[in-house]
Parts: structure tokens; C-alpha cells; sequence
């Protein structure tokens, strides 16, 4: 399996590190980057400067915050399980790093003679790796929770578990309906299936179920219910500080270009997008970075703008909506890709109208059969 | 050594010495610990044996779901308090060693007899998994396994079902009932 | 290409771990997780003996085994929550009711 081991000579492996090495800085970046551009856009919105100090427009207030907690002093507490507290940090920013050894970020250079693609790997398995860090990255959390021997992280991890199993599974869906369409695991064949129109159209509904997962799977507001700081005061860090802290905090928002970078390649095209010819590998680069920059401003959008939903309503909305549209979804799209093989074009549109015509014939008579709800002030069960 | 050998030599020893802690730990979250770094070691040679797809099923499913759900019942039920670990099987031991020394016995007569048997070292990925891993398993589970696969999804409903049955609080009818009187 | 009997040996070893954390914890949830453990070594079994000889039937089962594992925790952990609600302990050896 280990597939390219035998072609692979010193300057692949080269390569291969410098790949690893230049995604890893370049995500560290876009995170200092992402973080000030939260706060500005946040400040622009509440017409505030927002930060302005550090660096030309405050671009280096992430640096400055780094450095201040990196020297802050950690502290741990009593009752706290030590190994465990001290691992929490490092698993909960891990899975999201290592995400992005599957996303192709741009077509790809020749240098010395051989044929670099911006990607680290190009798993076979692509979106089920995606996946894999996705559920991993719960483990920080939960751990974190569990290990601060307090009861408000515990409470805070409790709710996290709960919260990224339930919509992880929508997430799945979503993917799953992808993969489908594209007809394929991996994440190139993925982008590649994208020439003519963007998956984010045909599958809108699963971009929709997936960005609200994504939500979810990055703890952001407004389903930021493991950490929220009216009920459990920091959630699940409340305990951490300094260094361990600042871990926490980037492995939250490297998670959240994960999300948008996959979201990106999924459904928004990837790098694809007309470009001049000079310079052919710059463009794809920049029309990924352009791409990820617009679902993150997304985020940041729908963070300033929605209060925080009541814990058993963000239940109830993953297990009782989100997860049957996305069955539904991931059913409709099985018809679309399979029926045309065995029954012909023509009949997949006479499909697709029964199917429409049906569901209006119901939506008509819905209200006869209906029970109706007697009073006002009675809870539905 | 050949890649996959190495990685075999460096994983077994991790993953027995994970199991074998996981059964000494009183802790049971400490022990929940241990499982999830045997699972990711079985991940891996899974990879190593030819099923890409299964090392990604093996951490999204053991990994992220049933280990959670693992940790999520211990937290839940605040068990994770520490736990004798005395003996209490009475003549275990002998027999232990007994049965033990039966199964290495086995083991070894299969390794002899399969010595005849040995493949070669035939590549896999080019024999089975023509045109990937996910693609050559879905042949074969949709054509030749299609109702196994129906009546195990039949399973999976009926156990979320028989799950959400049997955690569901039985007192809760009737203290909403009493919620709805002093309405 | 790792030797079968290499790999043999060593989901027995984890096998057997998997029943004596069975035989002897007494944490029910301890007791699933060795069951879980068990479950896996059949499944290194499974691929490997897919691996050996070149069917992709073995993985077949594994993906199986996997999905009938994820049902058997469901359900298991429910009883044990269940347990835990009408007794107060999950011991195993606690839980007697139907000893005579």
C-alpha cells in the first residue's frame, strides 16, 4: 500500500518534506491572518477600529497575543489529571494540522524537471481521511474536559461529545451525497469533476447541511455551546492558560480553514477559475486563497450576526432536521447519478416530475390529515 | 526490510503493549486511552495489509464514534473512579497457562503448515485492488454481499432504536405530568 | 509483504488479551472495551488472510464485523447506563439478579 515507495529518489523525499514543512507555515499564517481579520471585520461591524497597533492595521496583534500567552504562566490544576491535561492541547490542534495533507491547493509547479502538485497527498481515500480528522478532533475537547477535574469543563466536554457526534453524522451525509456526484473518493478526481459547474449548485442543499455542520464541528458561534461563557464559563479550557491555552485557540481556528478549505474543494470548485496563461501555477493558488477567504468571512458573518442557540435546540435541529434532509439528499442524489445509467435520460425527468408532482400532491394534503394543535400554550410532544 | 515489514515491527509492539496497558489501568478513562491507541495501530496495518479504506472506516467509526461514545457513558455516569484490579477467578492461573501454551501450539502448526503456502510477494494493489481499494471492496459488498449488507443496516436501525429505548428516563413522563399540573 | 503467521500470532496475542480483560475487569464498560479489542484482532485476522490470498472477501467481513461492532455499543452501553440507573454500580459481579 505504501504506494510510492520504490520510484521515490532523495529529491521526491526532498520535495516531499518541503511540501509538509511550507503547508505547515502557510496555515500558521493564514491563522494569524484569520484571526485579525475576525477581529477587524468584527470591529468593522460593530464600527469599531478593532485592533491597530501592532504592525501596519493591527495585522500583528495574533503575534503579539502569541507571544503574551506563550509567556504567561500555565498552571495546573489540583484535582487535574496530569498526563491527560497535559496531552488535551496537542491532540485537540493535531488532527487539525494533519487535515490538510489531503487538499489540493493548486495545480502544481515543475521544479527541477518533475511535476510538484500543491497537495501533500493525494489519498486514494481522500474524503474519508477529511472524515477520519474530523471525528479525531473531538478528543481534544472531551479530554481537555475531563482531565481540568473541574465541573464546568466537564459539563462544557459533555456537550461538545454529544454536540460533534450528532453532526458529524450530517456532515458525513453531506459528504457522502459529494462523493456520489463526483463519483469518487479522491480529493483531485473530486475538483477535477468541477470543470463545468460547481458542486456547490447541483448539491446545494448538502453545501448548505455541510457548512452547518461545519458550524458545529468548529465549536463557533452560534453553536459555540461547549465553551459558552454565559452558562459554563469557558467551557471546556476554562482551566487552561498560557501556552496550553494559545494551543487550544490555534487548533480551533486551523480547524476552521480546514472546514473552509474543504468546503472550498468540495462544492466551491477548488482552485478552478479562469486565469491568464502567464504564470499558470500562481492563479489556481490565488483562486483557492480567494475561495477560503470568502467562506471564512461566511463564518465570521454568521458569528456576528446570530445569538447563541439553547443547547437542546442545536440537539434537536442536528438529530430531527439536518440529518433526515441529508438521508433525503443522499437519496435524491443515488436517483440522479444512478437512474440515468439504467432507465435512459428521458426517464429521469419523468422521474423527477412524479417526484415534484408528488410532493406537492402532499404538501396539498398535508393540512387534512394534520393533527391540529388544540391550544396555544400546550407543549407539542 | 521491506516498508511494510518495518512499519509492522514498530506498530505490533505498540499495539500489544496498548492492550496489554489498557487492562492494567484502574482508571478508566486512562484505559478508554489505551484502546483508542491500539485502534490507530490497527488502522495502520490495515493500511500496511492493502485496505486503504478500512484504515479510514476503523478511525471514523472505532476511533471517532465508539470510542467517544466509550468516553462519553464514563464521563456520563462518573465511573472513572479507580478500580481494584485483585484477582478474583478462582484457578485462572493455570489454566490460563494451560490454554495459552494449546493456542501457541495451534499457532505454530498453522505458521509450519502455511510455510508451503506462502504467496510470494505479489502486490496486492495489483491483483485485488484494481482502480482503488474503496472501488474493488464496493464491487464485491453491492454484488455478492448485497443482502448482508441490507440486513446489517436493518441492525444498525434496530439497535439505535433499542438504544434509545433503553436509556430513555422511564421517570420523566411523570414529572412532566407534575410540571403540567402546577401549569 | 509481511509473513501471515507473523500477523497470526500477533492478533492472537491481542485476541487474548481482548478475554482475559473479559474474564477479569469488572467494570462493565471495561468489559465492552475487551470485547471491542477482541472484535479488532478478528479483523487484523480478516485482512490479512484477504491480503494472503489476494480475495477482497476478508475485508468484505471486516467492514461487517465493524458495523455489527458499532451496533453492539450502541446497545451495550444503553443496557449499562440502564444498569447504572436502576443499581448504582456497574460491577459486573454487583449485577446478580438472575443468580440463584
Amino acid at each position: 500500500m505504501l504506494e510510492a515507495a520504490p520510484e521515490m529518489d532523495w529529491l521526491d523525499w526532498i520535495l516531499l518534506v518541503a511540501r509538509v514543512v511550507v503547508v505547515f507555515f502557510a496555515v500558521l499564517i493564514s491563522v494569524m491572518l484569520l484571526i485579525w481579520m475576525e477581529r477587524k471585520v468584527a470591529a468593522d461591524m460593530q464600527t469599531r477600529m478593532g485592533p491597530m497597533r501592532a504592525g501596519p492595521r493591527g495585522v500583528l496583534i495574533t503575534l503579539a497575543d502569541g507571544i503574551k500567552l506563550f509567556f504567561k504562566e500555565g498552571i495546573t490544576p489540583t484535582l487535574a489529571d496530569r498526563p491527560v491535561y497535559l496531552l488535551a492541547p496537542v491532540i485537540a490542534m493535531i488532527p487539525a494540522f494533519l487535515a490538510f495533507a489531503v487538499i489540493p491547493f493548486g495545480t502544481g509547479v515543475t521544479l527541477f524537471g518533475r511535476h510538484v502538485p500543491f497537495q501533500i497527498a493525494d489519498l486514494n481515500v481522500g474524503i474519508l481521511w477529511v472524515l477520519a480528522m474530523g471525528s479525531l478532533m473531538v478528543y481534544g475537547i472531551v479530554l481537555a474536559g475531563w482531565s481540568s477535574g473541574s465541573n464546568y469543563p466537564l459539563l462544557g466536554s459533555i456537550r461538545s461529545t454529544a454536540q460533534m457526534i450528532s453532526y458529524e453524522v450530517g456532515m458525513g451525509l453531506a459528504l457522502v451525497a459529494v462523493l456520489m456526484y463526483s463519483g469518487s473518493l479522491q480529493m483531485s478526481q473530486i475538483v477535477a469533476s468541477q470543470d463545468r459547474v460547481w458542486n456547490a449548485i447541483p448539491q446545494f442543499p448538502a453545501f448548505a447541511i455541510y457548512l452547518i455542520a461545519g458550524l458545529a464541528e468548529t465549536n463557533r458561534p452560534p453553536f459555540d455551546l461547549p465553551e459558552a461563557e454565559t452558562e459554563l464559563v469557558a467551557g471546556y479550557f476554562t482551566e487552561y492558560s498560557g501556552i496550553k491555552f494559545a494551543m487550544f485557540y490555534l487548533g480551533e481556528y486551523v480547524n476552521l480553514v480546514v472546514v473552509s478549505s474543504i468546503a472550498v474543494t468540495l462544492f466551491l470548485g477548488g482552485w478552478r477559475g479562469p486565469h491568464p496563461s502567464f504564470v499558470a501555477w500562481l492563479w489556481p493558488l490565488l483562486w483557492f486563497i480567494a475561495k477560503v477567504v470568502a467562506v471564512v468571512y461566511l463564518y465570521i458573518w454568521v458569528r456576528l450576526t446570530l445569538p447563541r442557540i439553547r443547547y437542546d435546540r442545536l440537539m434537536s435541529f442536528g438529530w430531527k432536521f439536518l440529518i433526515p434532509i441529508g438521508l433525503l439528499w443522499v437519496l435524491a442524489t443515488g436517483a440522479v447519478v444512478v437512474l440515468p445509467d439504467v432507465y435512459g435520460k428521458g426517464a429521469l425527468l419523468t422521474g423527477a416530475l412524479i417526484v415534484v408532482g408528488a410532493i406537492l400532491v402532499a404538501s396539498l394534503l398535508w393540512p387534512l390529515i394534520a393533527p391540529r394543535r388544540q391550544s396555544a400554550g400546550e407543549t407539542p410532544q | 526490510m521491506a516498508p511494510d515489514q518495518i512499519v509492522f515491527w514498530v506498530f505490533a509492539p505498540v499495539s500489544v503493549g496498548s492492550a496489554v496497558a489498557m487492562l492494567f489501568q484502574r482508571n478508566a478513562i486512562h484505559a478508554a486511552l489505551f484502546l483508542i491507541v491500539n485502534f490507530f495501530t490497527l488502522a495502520v496495518f490495515y493500511l500496511v495489509l492493502g485496505a486503504p479504506f478500512l484504515f479510514a472506516v476503523q478511525i471514523i467509526v472505532y476511533a471517532g464514534a465508539i470510542m467517544v461514545l466509550f468516553l462519553f457513558v464514563i464521563m456520563l455516569l462518573g465511573v472513572d473512579r479507580e478500580e481494584s484490579l485483585v484477582e478474583r477467578l478462582r484457578g485462572q492461573r493455570p489454566l490460563a497457562i494451560v490454554l495459552g501454551l494449546g493456542l501457541a501450539a495451534e499457532i505454530f502448526v498453522t505458521a509450519r503448515a502455511s510455510l508451503g503456502l506462502a504467496r510470494g510477494p505479489a502486490n496486492f494493489d495489483e491483483t485485488v485492488n484494481v482502480g482503488g481499494n474503496a472501488q474493488a471492496l464496493s464491487h464485491v459488498l453491492f454484488r455478492d454481499y448485497f443482502l448482508p449488507f441490507e440486513v446489517t443496516s436493518i441492525l444498525l436501525i434496530v439497535a439505535a432504536i433499542a438504544a434509545m429505548v433503553l436509556a430513555q428516563r422511564r421517570e420523566r413522563t411523570t414529572v412532566e405530568a407534575a410540571g403540567e399540573a402546577e401549569v | 509483504m509481511i509473513r501471515l503467521p507473523l500477523v497470526l500470532f500477533f492478533s492472537a496475542v491481542l485476541f487474548s488479551t481482548g478475554v482475559y480483560g473479559v474474564l477479569a475487569r469488572r467494570n462493565a464498560v471495561l468489559v465492552l472495551m475487551s470485547i471491542e479489542l477482541m472484535l479488532n484482532a478478528v479483523n487484523v485476522n480478516l485482512v490479512a488472510f484477504s491480503q494472503f490470498w489476494h480475495d477482497i472477501t476478508g475485508q468484505v467481513f471486516a467492514l461487517f464485523v465493524i458495523a455489527v461492532a458499532a451496533a453492539e455499543v450502541g446497545i451495550g452501553l444503553a443496557i449499562v447506563i440502564l444498569i447504572y440507573r436502576n443499581r448504582e454500580t456497574i460491577n459486573v459481579d454487583e449485577v446478580n439478579l438472575l443468580k440463584w
